[in-house]
């Protein structure tokens, strides 16, 4: 696959990153417009303009499927841009439009996986009709061409402006108006031009002459005027020129932002993250080297100085590189929304908020599916059908809200839903029948309960519907989201709604890690959690009746977690005053971590936790993943959010 | 591309009825080569919590982070320390990979289709579920591991 990309003409490769960019765009304005329930003429524009270039370099690289159905839309959109005041059935066009999308879509998949096309026989005759059928609907009143000459009377004086105004009435009539001479108000030998050859103006409108006429009449110091209905329709050469003119100043625009974009393979950049990535690690082999420890080195720790600074800065710009906004994956949930709502006859809506935040490529290529389950479960489960919903007092139409959130290291997305939300004695019964609780049932906490369903093979909708309802999804879902290192946790009200938090790294990569120690393990904490790190004596500690301890930093209260306990590790470190204390903070909330001493600081790359140690508990201890340490050895690096949540 | 097709079935060939054998305590076990990925010395391990007690921790195999599994706590056997003939086999079975902690490595021996017996019925209580079958070769006989069902579940 990567080589396949690799070698590929760069004139293809061009093809199909511009096609696929103009479709997601595409997309967004037909998603965007539906949902106003209108299409402004900008978005008429746009979408006839991309429809041209697609339709042209797909005709240029012979893919003439592509551009067979992109000249029908195109003819579709040309149809509406002339008869827009006519209130279009939109809706099919909506639904017509996204399938060419699809279709588009489809082949240049196959084009990437060298697979063969499919056939455009049975879209473009679908695309034709709704062409028939929008020219039909609108045949009683075509919009009719005219052209009109006006003299004024002599000595009039400021003829241009005369004849500007005439433009200005017309336009409340009519579009399309062109006049000649052209430039009027700029140009100051307009007005002679105008007394000696009339004032031309050329314009579409549905009404007809007579009522035309009556602005002509109005028009002061008109000496005489004819008006006559243009037969020449925009022949298909004018046609052609109106798109060049259009595109050419498009053109303009993206020629300047070519020069400082370049589409660069992924797969290059994967290679390049990993080097970065091995020359941290090699680095830190370097300056941490067991030959140099108790030698004075000025000149060397000055150079090495300098060294991690670049080495700094070279992560930090590979980083950026690979950073990209959630929003084209948000954006894809919008269509599956639309899709299934309608199919279901649910009315749904999706507020997208937080778009804007930044994740790394991988990262998003690995959430992608998971959010596409989860959204498709909130509207074929959670949203109820909109009569019951008004029985219920809720508003007609369901609402799901995604969002993301960058939280400092993670990135919090959420899915929530205001629909029935889960039912936790079902679940009880299905876990209690699958034999999965391995607790006293009273003991299990409403999240607890709620987690079933993350577990393989559990589903509690006896139907089986196209969308969900398989028994598979929320364990892969869960397998993807740990794959990267994430989390998941539900939250649910009954006839309220569920709220899905997806809690992923930041990055993949590289991170600035506390090293300490516990007994005989390291542990790493990200250096951006720690707040602080102190001594402290007994007498600091405050032992509340049921034994836990807790500690006082400037008038505010503490707990006290302490890590060998927390992880079970044997330390002979036990007295606080022995250790050292680490206040760590996530989101607003912060807790005190007792360890037996702090190793330094470095940069470390963080792995996930191998797979198969992902059906144990290890994640919800804290643990978030490990990392290699420069002389090889593994240390575990401890997701704060989950310590914190976990030992409120 | 037939090539490349013939190569893989000859390779299959290679590792049919092949084992692995090795020692833990006194007994004698077989697991299948196609599973065998390499041996390795023991290695400082990580441990993690909250695992079971025979899953030992995780250890480093140049940049590739799997989980290592002490066989002698699996099977139920007494712990011993680790020492210098102790190995680490490392296998990947439906793409999980682990360590096996065992005794000792011995050799890879062929045991026909036709020389392994299953065990007796009423022998396949919960000790015995990782064992798939009795090779008999040489002067011992060989406990055949069913290495799917060794790191399917817990």
């Amino acid at each position: 696959m990567e080589d396949a990309s690799t070698n590929r003409d760069p004139l293809l490769e061009m093809f199909l990153f511009e096609t696929s960019q103009f479709l997601e765009e595409l997309e967004e304005i037909l998603l965007l417009s539906e949902k106003n329930n209108e299409i402004g003429i900008e978005n008429i524009n746009e979408i006839f303009r991309m429809m041209h270039t697609i339709k042209g370099s797909a005709a240029m690289m012979m893919f003439n499927n592509i551009a067979a159905v992109a000249h029908e839309v195109e003819d579709l959109f040309y149809f509406i841009r002339e008869n827009q005041t006519l209130a279009a059935n939109y809706s099919i066009i909506y639904d017509i439009v996204l399938k060419t999308v699809d279709f588009i879509r489809e082949q240049i998949e196959n084009i990437q996986n060298g697979k063969e096309m499919k056939d455009e026989g049975e879209l473009l005759a679908e695309l034709k009709k709704t062409i028939m059928v929008m020219k039909k609907n609108s045949s009683h009143s075509p919009d009719q061409k005219y052209a009109a000459k006006i003299l004024f009377e002599e000595g009039a004086g400021m003829e241009n402006i005369r004849a500007f105004n005439i433009v200005h009435n017309l336009k409340e009539y009519c579009e399309e108006i062109s006049f000649r001479p052209e430039d009027i108000i700029e140009n100051s030998n307009a007005s002679e031009e105008i007394i000696k050859n009339g004032f031309e103006i050329y314009f579409s409108s549905h009404m007809d002459k007579e009522a035309l006429t009556q602005v002509f009449e109005q028009a002061l110091y008109v000496k005489s005027y004819e008006l006559a209905a243009d037969k020449a329709y925009l022949t298909a050469a004018q046609k052609d020129k109106m798109i060049d003119k259009e595109y050419k100043g498009k053109e303009d625009i993206k020629e300047k932002n070519k020069q400082s974009l370049i589409s660069v393979n992924i797969s290059k950049l994967n290679k390049l993250m990993d080097f970065v990535g091995e020359i941290v690690i090699a680095q830190s082999m370097v300056i941490k080297n067991p030959d140099l420890e108790g030698l004075s080195l000025p000149n060397f720790n000055k150079t090495t100085r300098q060294l991690r600074k670049l080495t700094d800065e070279l992560q930090d710009i590979v980083m950026s590189i690979r950073m990209v906004p959630i929003a084209s994956t948000f954006h894809k949930m919008e269509r599956l929304v639309r899709d299934m709502s309608k199919k279901l006859g649910k009315s749904v809506e999706l507020i997208i908020l937080g778009e804007e935040t930044e994740v790394d490529k991988n990262i998003i290529d690995h959430i992608s599916d998971p959010l596409m389950h989860l959204i498709r479960n909130a509207v074929d489960h959670g949203i109820e059908m909109s009569a019951e919903r008004e029985q219920k007092g809720k508003e007609q139409m369901g609402r799901i809200i995604l969002e993301a959130q960058n939280t400092g290291g993670d990135v919090l997305i959420r899915i929530s839903d205001d629909g029935k939300g889960l039912d936790a004695e079902k679940i009880l019964n299905k876990a209690r029948k699958s034999g999965l609780i391995n607790k006293a049932e009273r003991d299990l906490s409403q999240k607890e309960i709620y987690s079933f369903i993350l577990l393989p093979g559990f589903s509690t909708n006896q139907e089986v519907t196209e969308f969900s309802g398989r028994g598979v999804g929320m364990d892969v879902v869960k397998k993807n989201i740990d794959e990267i290192g994430g989390n998941i946790s539900i939250e649910s009200v009954q006839g309220k709604g569920t709220t899905m938090s997806i809690k992923i790294p930041l990055t993949l990569a590289i991170v600035g890690g506390m090293g300490i120690s516990v007994g005989n393990s390291t542990y790493t904490i990200p250096t951006i959690a720690i707040k602080e790190a102190f001594k402290a004596d007994e007498k600091d500690v405050i032992i509340d009746p049921e034994g836990y301890e807790m500690i006082m930093i400037r008038g505010k209260c503490y707990t006290v977690l302490r890590l060998h306990e927390h992880f079970s590790v044997d330390t002979e470190v036990i007295k606080i005053s022995q250790g050292i204390i680490l206040l760590v903070e996530s989101g607003d909330k912060s807790i005190c971590l007792f360890a037996d001493c702090i190793l330094g600081e470095q940069q470390v790359v963080v792995k996930a936790l191998p797979i198969y140690l992902s059906k144990y508990t290890i994640r919800d201890r804290g643990i978030g993943g490990c990392v290699i340490l420069g002389d090889g050895s593994i240390s575990l690096m401890i997701d704060v959010m989950t310590l914190i949540m976990t030992n409120e | 591309m037939a090539h490349f097709e013939n190569n893989i079935t000859e390779q299959e060939d290679a590792q049919k009825d092949r084992y692995l054998t090795f020692a833990l305590d006194s007994d004698f076990f077989g697991i299948e080569i196609k599973y065998v990925t390499e041996i390795i010395g023991i290695q400082p391990i990580t441990i993690v919590p909250d695992v079971p007690k025979y899953i030992k921790g995780i250890i480093n195999l140049r940049g590739k982070i799997i989980v290592v599994i002490d066989m002698r706590t699996k099977f139920h056997k007494n712990q011993i320390p680790y020492n210098d003939r102790t190995c680490i086999i490392v296998v990947t079975i439906n793409d999980v990979e682990a360590g096996l902690i065992v005794d000792q490595v011995s050799e890879v021996v062929s045991i026909p289709e036709e020389d392994i017996v299953l065990p007796p019925n009423e022998k396949l209580g919960e000790k015995n579920k990782y064992i798939k079958g009795m090779g008999k070769t040489g002067q011992h006989i060989k406990l055949i591991i069913d290495g799917e069902r060794l790191l399917e579940e817990n």
